[in-house]
């Protein structure tokens, strides 16, 4: 007897795998009902809708950056501190001392091409007309979706603590003392004093709101790490989820119903 | 690009030898494609010969005395290439690629503009600030982003013509055709795993060749000029040219995404769905290529490439020198009106009174614009659509428009703001 003949008979695989090797129609069927990840796909596709040419593929690409960016983050996640006496340093031992020295250019040039192969999915399915009825929901949570994205590589970007990461995280975040009534430098927000005394100002504005602080200092990093970390992906998790549900739901990737 | 190079790094050369040699091995390709495919000697001899053109400039290259764009092209690139002449090719281009969307989209013309474009970038990459600026690892993906939205649209428009054509002869459009369903184990499941091994080895690769970008320790003493937001920003960072952050920053992106996410309810087209065309969209499908093509790539690109130290525009070649020095004689609108019109110095008035010429603009853009377009040329529209509906549309594509406008207005006249109140922060 062959020795995978052996595996696949034994107590243990069959406890896995609860039925024969996807090779006929029946267990091919079965696999994708008896698999939690597999059952993310429907049973069967439209043909026209698995068509490279057709979808580019680029939601099952950034699906798959955002694994990436997951397992390589939490390996990151060992090495670094973020805190302004060992942020820095970290990420240079990380290039120069570290084992397997590209994983912070994995993870980096994985958010960069995240942030493109969501663009034109959601390019691909402006252009299919893939959003229409049925799928009206489902591209507005696209849409939120691609916000986290670009929020999740806004708020990376700060990580590594040198003059590029604070300097455009600076730019960026300049943008929020500008919010109508809620930035002190936006439209309105004088208004807002009760006898006199200013509700908004540097200390207590949208700005102050994301860095904690007014300059992007030790706060801020805390701030960006967390939602880098914990609080974005968990989102953008959720939101995936509901994404990926609602596809199969409203009748797969595309078309009428 | 006749004169030698006698400046030309052998790094550099050796990366011109290695581009030359990938163009002359996809021109191959191409060539043999129409020669066991298509059996078109004309196209396999034309496509053979701009290979072994490439193929020689690689030679060249890689033996170290290739060539260098002459001073004068560059001079004169430089000199014709400002952000209107910038925006005015980019919107031309782009009109028209979809006017002649047919001959655009034919592969060998897609292929001809294709390899144009590489044959100048190669030249281009003989300039030291050129190469400077495109080779910063934060800013390949760019050049990434630009050949995928560049190929991409070609594809889809090159699909939209197919099925526009088997409509107007009254077939269904090729997706159609597929309708029957496939077992996802193994087509579907397979293509996703060949994907992810493929993209694997594609991220492997560029982590191990090109280093993440790593500056000096964070310093708030040191302001870099020019300060960049993520080159994903570049877009929102190049609207405070015309707007101030309130309205590039804040305002202008939450239209967006509000835009976005309204777009399925407002398009009340039920054709278009599940296929690429353009015919049935016309409108749409325009709409959203100017929106993403114009107001998002090609101010990333400008934001990333054109603009240098105190985000002043440099052309392709120009070094980045911080002196450079534009004169700058921006005039409000107040000024135009009450100045300019009346002769009254603005200094001393009421804000109310001296705003009111743009207050009154700005209301009436965004409040009697929206009705006079639905009783008049876009009656058919308002019909259709409702009240909500299209007013939502209508609202959305003024703020879209609001930055062409402003951009218009500071090139033609040189206006600095329609409405101006500092007192309150309020300037639009």
């Amino acid at each position: 007897m062959a020795i995978g003949d052996w595996i696949r008979n034994s107590q243990v695989w069959k406890s896995i795998f609860r039925h024969p090797a996807p090779r006929d129609r029946r267990n091919r069927i079965v696999v994708m009902l008896t698999n939690v990840f597999l059952h993310l796909h429907p049973v069967s596709v439209r043909k026209s809708g698995i068509a490279l040419s057709y979808t580019w593929c680029m939601g099952g690409i950034t699906f798959f950056l955002f694994l990436v960016e997951t397992v390589t983050g939490v390996l990151l996640m060992f090495y670094y501190r973020p805190t302004l006496e060992h942020a820095y340093n970290d990420i240079l031992s990380l290039r120069d001392v570290a084992t397997l020295g590209i994983l912070r250019e994995l993870h980096r040039w994985g958010a960069h091409a995240m942030v493109i192969s969501i663009w034109l999915h959601m390019y691909r399915v402006f252009l299919t007309g893939s959003y229409k009825p049925p799928r009206e929901f489902n591209w507005g949570v696209g849409v939120i979706l691609l916000v986290l994205t670009l929020l999740l590589s806004f708020t990376g970007y700060l990580l590594p603590w040198d003059q590029l990461a604070i300097w455009a995280i600076t730019v960026g975040s300049n943008m929020a003392r500008a919010t109508p009534f809620m930035g002190y430098e936006g439209p309105g927000a004088k208004f807002l004093a009760i006898g006199g005394v200013e509700l908004v100002h540097s200390g207590s504005d949208a700005r102050f709101l994301l860095l904690g602080g007014r300059f992007v200092g030790e706060t801020a990093l805390l701030r960006f790490y967390v939602l880098h970390c914990v609080a974005l992906p968990l989102a953008v998790a959720l939101l995936i989820a509901v994404h990926f549900w609602r596809v199969r739901k409203d009748g797969g990737i595309s078309g009428a119903l | 690009m006749d004169s030698h190079a006698h400046g030309l790094s052998s790094s550099v050369q050796n990366g011109l030898g290695g581009f030359y040699l990938v163009c002359a091995l996809m021109n191959f390709g191409f060539a043999a494609y129409f020669h066991f495919q298509a059996k078109n000697r004309t196209q396999v001899a034309i496509w053979g010969a701009v290979g072994a053109l490439f193929a020689l400039m690689s030679v060249a290259y890689f033996g170290h005395f290739g060539w260098s764009l002459s001073h004068g092209i560059k001079d004169f690139v430089d000199r014709i290439m400002n952000p209107v002449s910038y925006f005015a090719i980019s919107i031309l281009a782009l009109a028209a690629v979809l006017y002649f969307r047919r001959f655009f989209t034919n592969p060998i013309v897609a292929w001809s503009v294709l390899m144009i474009t590489l044959f100048c970038s190669g030249f281009a990459m003989t300039d030291p600030n050129f190469t400077a600026i495109i080779t910063k690892p934060d800013n390949v993906p760019i050049v990434i982003l630009i050949f995928s939205v560049g190929y991409f649209t070609w594809l889809a428009l090159r699909l939209a013509v197919i099925n526009d054509d088997r409509i107007a002869r009254g077939e269904p459009p090729m997706e159609k055709l597929e309708e029957d369903k496939v077992l996802t184990w193994p087509d579907l499941v397979y293509t996703e795993l060949i994907c992810m091994v493929v993209f694997t080895f594609a991220l492997v690769v560029w982590a191990y060749f090109l280093k993440a970008p790593l500056e000096q320790p964070a310093s708030s003493a040191k302001i870099p000029n020019p300060s960049k937001a993520p080159w994903y920003f570049l877009g929102l960072q190049e609207m405070l040219v015309y707007f101030d952050p309130w309205m590039a920053g804040v305002v202008l992106p939450t239209f967006i995404i509000i835009g976005l996410i309204a777009l399925p309810y407002i398009d009340f087209n039920t054709k278009g769905n599940g296929y690429y065309c353009f015919n049935e969209r016309k409108f749409a499908i325009t709409t959203f290529l100017l929106g993403f093509i114009i107001l998002w790539v090609v101010l990333i690109v400008l934001g990333t490439f054109l603009r240098g130290p105190n985000w002043n525009f440099f052309g392709l070649f120009e070094p980045w020198d911080p002196h450079k020095s534009l004169p700058l004689n921006n005039v409000n609108l107040s000024d135009y009106f009450w100045l300019y019109g009346f002769g009254k110095s603005v200094g001393s008035m009421h804000w109310l009174i001296r705003e009111l010429p743009g207050i009154l603009l700005v209301l009436g853009y965004l409040l009697l614009l929206p009705p006079i377009l639905a009783k008049t040329i876009l009656r058919d529209y308002f019909i259709k659509m409702g009240f909500i509906r299209f007013f939502l549309l209508v609202t959305l594509i003024q703020f879209m428009a609001l930055l062409p406008i402003k951009m218009v207005l500071r090139w033609t006249i040189n206006l600095k703001y329609i409405v101006f109140i500092p007192e309150a922060f309020f300037n639009i």
